[in-house]
C-alpha cells in the first residue's frame, strides 16, 4: 500500500509538470478588445469569437492565429463603420475542449467564430454550429471533413486534398520523370490527408512513388530510416507533408548521408526559417506550397504591425486569422448585416453572401468560395534561397 | 473495539448509500434547471462529459482503491467503449430509428468488448504487481490508442467493412463500400459525422447504474475476498482465496464500467480520435480517483464534478487558469493527506457546529 501511494505521488508530480507545461504560452495580453468608444458612425459591435490552441503543444498555431486576427480587428476598428468585438478561447487542441470553449462563447453572445484554428476540433465545433446556425470561418483547419455536410462552414486555408493534388500537379510539371518519396505522418489527419490525395494523383499523372516511410508522433525524432531508404530507392524528389519540425530533422539527417534530392514541403512547411536553432543552409533548395510569404511586399504593413506588437515574424496561420476578420468584415458588408441581428440571422446572410464575394487577401488575390465552403486561390510555390522564400 | 470497528464501517456505509440520494436530487435540480433557461449552454456542455468522468472515476477507483492496484491505462478502456458504440449507433442508424434504444444497444456493445478487453489485457497483467503492473497498463493503454489509430471502418448494405492500415499506405477507399455507404472511422482522423445521441438523463442512469454495481461488489462475497486481498495478499492465499480468480473479476467489472462510460463519450461528440484517449485522460481520472479518496466513492464523484469544471469556470482568468487549476490540485492533496490540516478540521468542524447550535 505504501508502495502504491509512492508511485501515485510520483505519477501526481508528472501530471503537475505537464498541467505546468501546457500553460507554456506566457504571453499575457488581452483576451477581448472592446470596441473603442466611437470614431465616426454610431455603429454597435459585431461580437467575432475566436476558437484555437492557446495553451499545450500546438499553441504556436492558435496564438499566432489569434493575434494575426487581432491586428485585423484593431486595424477595421480603427477604421470606423463596422465595429468588432474579439475575444479568443482556448481548446489546447482538444475537440471536447473546443466544444466547450465554443459554448463559453455562445454564452457571451457571439455572432462570427473565427476557428477553430486544428483540424480535429474544427470538426468537433462545426457539426454544433451548424445546428445552432452561427456562421463559422475557419482560418486553417483544412480537412474537408471540417466542411463537409455543413453550408455554414468556410476556410480561408486550402483543403488537404487540394494540396496533394496541387503538389502532385506541380511535381509532374516541373519534374517529370523524376521518381518520388513520400515520408508522412500516419497517425495525423493532415499529414495522412495530403498523403492519400498526393499519391492518388501521383498515379494518375504517371508520377513513380519509388518509397513511402510513415512516422507517427512517438518516433517523430529520428528518421535515419527513411531517409536512408528513400535514398536507396533512387528518389529524386522527397515529398514532405508535414508541419516543419520533423521536416527540419528530416533534412539534417538527409544532409548527414550526403543525399541532396529536392526536398518539397506543404503549407506546414512555413516557419522552418523562423524555428529556434534551425541551421537555414540546410533548407537551401527546399521547395514548398505556401499561400503566405513574410517577405512578400503586400505583406509588408502586417508584418511590421505584427513585430511591433508580438515582436516576431508573423506565419501563415497568423496570416490565415488576419484574413478571415478580413473575409468576414467583407461579407457583413456585402450581406448588409447589422450588429443588432441574431447569429442566426448573420449567418442566414452570410451563407447566401460568400460566393458572391472576391477578397484580396495576405494569402491568396481573388479568393472566391463555392457553396461548399472551400476556398479557391492560386497555390504559390516557392523556393527558400539564402534563408528567404523566393519565386522559382 | 469492536464496537469502534462496528461504528466505523456503518459511517462509511452510510457515506457510500449517501450517494444514491446526492446524485438523483443534483440529478433533478439540475434537469429543472435547464428546462427553466437557468442554465448556460456551456454548463449544458458540461453535463455529460462531467457524468462519464464520474462513471471513469468510480470504475477506476474500483481498481485502485478496492483492489488496491494502480491502472494507468483505464483510458485505453474508455476508447474502447468509444468506438465500440459510435460504430454500433451508426451502423444501426437505419434499423433502428430509436435514438434510446440505439444508445442502450451502443453503451451495452462498448461495456461488452471493454469487458473483453480487460480480461485479455487483465489475463497477463494481473499477475504482475504494484510497479509492474502500473507499467504494464501504462503501456497496454499506448497500445489500444495506436491500434485504434490503424482501425478503419466503414459501414454500407452489405454489413461492416473492417480494415487494420498497420503499415500507413490504407485509406477510406479501400474499405470498397457500396454506394450510399459510410466511413464510420477513419483511422488517424477519428470517428467523424457521429449522430450524437447521448443525453444527461442516460448519463444520469448511467452513474446510478454503476454506484449499485460498485457499492454491491463491494459488500459482497466477492469483493470481500478482494478486499482481503488487497489488505494482505499472503494471508487471503492461506485462506483459500484465489487470488487471480477475485482480482479478473474486479478488474473486469471495472473495465466495463469505463467501457460504458465511453460509449455515452463517443456518442456526445461529432467526432472523436483516439489520442483523446491518451495517457493524459488516464492521469486525469486518476487525480479524480486519488483527490477524492482511495476506495471513496463519494469522494470520486464530487471530486470529478469539481475538478472537470474547475478549469472551465476558470476560463476567465485566461492564460493564468491551468496554473490556478494545479495549484488547487496541491492545495487538496495538501489538505487532506497532512495530519495537522485534517486535525484542524477535526476542530473547527465540531466548533462551527456547536457555534450554530448556540445561535
Amino acid at each position: 500500500m505504501k508502495k502504491l501511494v509512492k508511485v501515485i505521488a510520483l505519477v501526481l508530480c508528472f501530471a503537475m509538470i505537464a498541467a505546468f507545461a501546457a500553460c507554456g504560452g506566457n504571453k499575457t495580453d488581452d483576451q477581448t478588445t472592446t470596441a473603442p468608444a466611437n470614431p465616426g458612425t454610431a455603429e454597435a459591435a459585431f461580437k467575432i469569437g475566436l476558437i484555437g490552441p492557446l495553451t499545450g503543444g500546438a499553441a504556436i498555431y492558435g496564438n499566432a492565429a489569434k493575434y494575426g486576427a487581432q491586428i485585423a480587428v484593431d486595424e477595421i476598428n480603427a477604421k470606423g463603420g463596422i465595429q468588432f468585438e474579439y475575444k479568443a478561447e482556448d481548446d489546447e487542441h482538444d475537440p471536447e475542449k473546443s466544444v466547450n470553449a465554443y459554448n463559453t462563447l455562445c454564452d457571451w453572445g457571439m455572432q462570427v467564430l473565427v476557428g477553430p484554428i486544428t483540424t480535429k476540433p474544427a470538426v468537433a465545433v462545426s457539426a454544433e454550429a451548424a445546428e445552432d446556425r452561427v456562421f463559422c470561418l475557419t482560418p486553417s483547419a483544412s480537412s474537408t471533413d471540417v466542411i463537409n455536410g455543413k453550408d455554414n462552414m468556410f476556410q480561408v486555408c486550402f483543403t488537404d486534398p487540394n494540396q496533394g493534388t496541387a503538389s502532385a500537379d506541380y511535381i509532374a510539371d516541373n519534374f517529370a520523370g523524376k521518381s518520388v518519396a513520400v515520408i508522412y505522418k500516419n497517425d495525423d489527419a493532415y499529414s495522412q490527408g495530403i498523403r492519400d490525395t498526393f499519391v492518388a494523383e501521383a498515379g494518375a499523372k504517371g508520377i513513380t512513388v519509388a518509397y513511402e516511410g510513415t512516422f507517427t508522433d512517438a518516433t517523430a525524432t529520428d528518421f535515419s530510416v527513411q531517409v536512408t531508404a528513400a535514398k536507396a530507392a533512387n528518389a529524386e524528389v522527397v515529398f514532405l507533408p508535414m508541419y516543419y519540425e520533423p521536416a527540419s530533422i528530416i533534412l539534417k539527417q538527409a544532409k548527414d548521408i550526403d543525399y541532396a534530392p529536392v526536398f518539397f514541403g506543404v503549407d506546414g512547411m512555413d516557419g522552418i526559417l523562423g524555428m529556434e536553432g534551425f541551421d537555414t543552409t540546410l533548407a537551401e533548395g527546399v521547395m514548398l506550397l505556401t499561400p503566405f510569404s513574410a517577405d512578400d511586399p503586400k505583406a509588408a504593413d502586417f508584418v511590421a504591425a505584427y513585430q511591433a506588437a508580438y515582436g516576431e515574424i508573423p506565419n501563415q496561420f497568423a496570416a490565415d486569422g488576419y484574413d478571415a476578420v478580413y473575409i468576414i468584415y467583407e461579407a457583413l458588408q456585402k450581406a448588409g448585416c447589422t450588429a443588432d441581428m441574431s447569429a442566426a440571422d448573420i449567418c442566414e446572410k452570410l451563407v447566401a453572401a460568400m460566393p458572391t464575394l472576391s477578397v484580396n487577401g495576405l494569402t491568396g488575390d481573388g479568393m472566391t468560395w463555392d457553396a461548399s465552403g472551400a476556398v479557391s486561390k492560386a497555390p504559390m510555390a516557392v523556393v527558400i534561397k539564402d534563408g528567404a522564400y523566393v519565386t522559382p | 473495539m469492536s464496537s469502534l470497528k462496528k461504528s466505523k464501517l456503518s459511517a462509511s456505509a452510510v457515506r457510500d448509500y449517501f450517494s444514491f440520494p446526492l446524485v438523483t436530487a443534483a440529478f433533478f435540480i439540475i434537469t429543472f434547471m435547464s428546462s427553466h433557461d437557468m442554465l448556460n449552454k456551456r454548463m449544458q456542455g458540461l453535463l455529460v462529459p462531467v457524468c462519464c468522468y464520474i462513471v471513469m472515476a468510480l470504475s477506476l477507483n474500483l481498481t485502485v482503491g478496492i483492489m488496491g492496484e494502480l491502472s494507468l491505462g483505464h483510458a485505453g478502456f474508455m476508447s474502447l467503449g468509444a468506438f465500440t458504440g459510435v460504430v454500433v449507433s451508426q451502423s444501426l442508424i437505419d434499423s433502428v430509428p430509436n435514438d434510446i434504444l440505439r444508445l442502450v444497444i451502443a453503451i451495452v456493445a462498448g461495456a461488452l468488448i471493454a469487458a473483453v478487453g480487460g480480461f485479455l489485457i487483465g489475463l497477463p497483467v494481473l499477475r504482475l504487481r504494484g510497479d509492474y503492473l502500473a507499467i504494464v497498463t501504462l503501456a497496454f493503454g499506448e497500445i489500444i490508442m495506436d491500434i485504434v489509430n490503424c482501425l478503419i471502418v466503414g459501414h454500407d448494405k452489405n454489413g461492416l467493412h473492417i480494415i487494420f492500415n498497420f503499415k500507413g499506405e490504407k485509406t477510406v477507399a479501400d474499405l470498397n463500400l457500396a454506394e450510399n455507404g459510410t466511413a464510420i472511422i477513419k483511422g488517424a482522423q477519428g470517428a467523424v459525422g457521429t449522430k450524437t445521441i447521448a443525453t444527461f438523463t442516460a448519463g444520469f442512469l448511467i452513474i446510478m447504474l454503476t454506484l449499485f454495481l460498485v457499492l454491491s461488489f463491494i459488500r459482497s462475497r466477492t469483493g470481500r475476498a478482494v478486499l482481503a486481498i488487497r489488505d494482505n495478499r499472503i494471508a487471503a492465499e492461506s485462506m483459500g482465496v484465489n487470488v487471480m480468480k477475485y482480482k479478473m473479476i474486479a478488474f473486469v467489472l471495472s473495465t466495463t464500467l469505463a467501457g460504458m462510460a465511453g460509449a455515452l463519450y463517443g456518442l456526445n461528440f461529432n467526432m472523436i480520435s483516439a489520442d483523446k484517449f491518451n495517457f493524459n485522460t488516464s492521469i486525469l481520472v486518476l487525480v479524480f480517483v486519488v483527490l477524492g479518496g482511495l476506495g471513496n466513492m463519494l469522494g470520486s464523484i464530487i471530486a470529478a464534478t469539481v475538478l472537470y469544471i474547475l478549469p472551465e469556470a476558470l476560463r476567465g482568468l485566461a492564460d493564468y487558469r491551468m496554473l490556478m487549476y494545479a495549484i488547487v490540485l496541491i492545495l487538496v492533496m495538501l489538505a487532506t493527506n497532512n495530519p495537522k490540516v485534517r486535525n484542524l478540521f477535526v476542530k473547527i468542524l465540531p466548533k462551527r457546529k456547536s457555534k450554530e447550535g448556540a445561535q
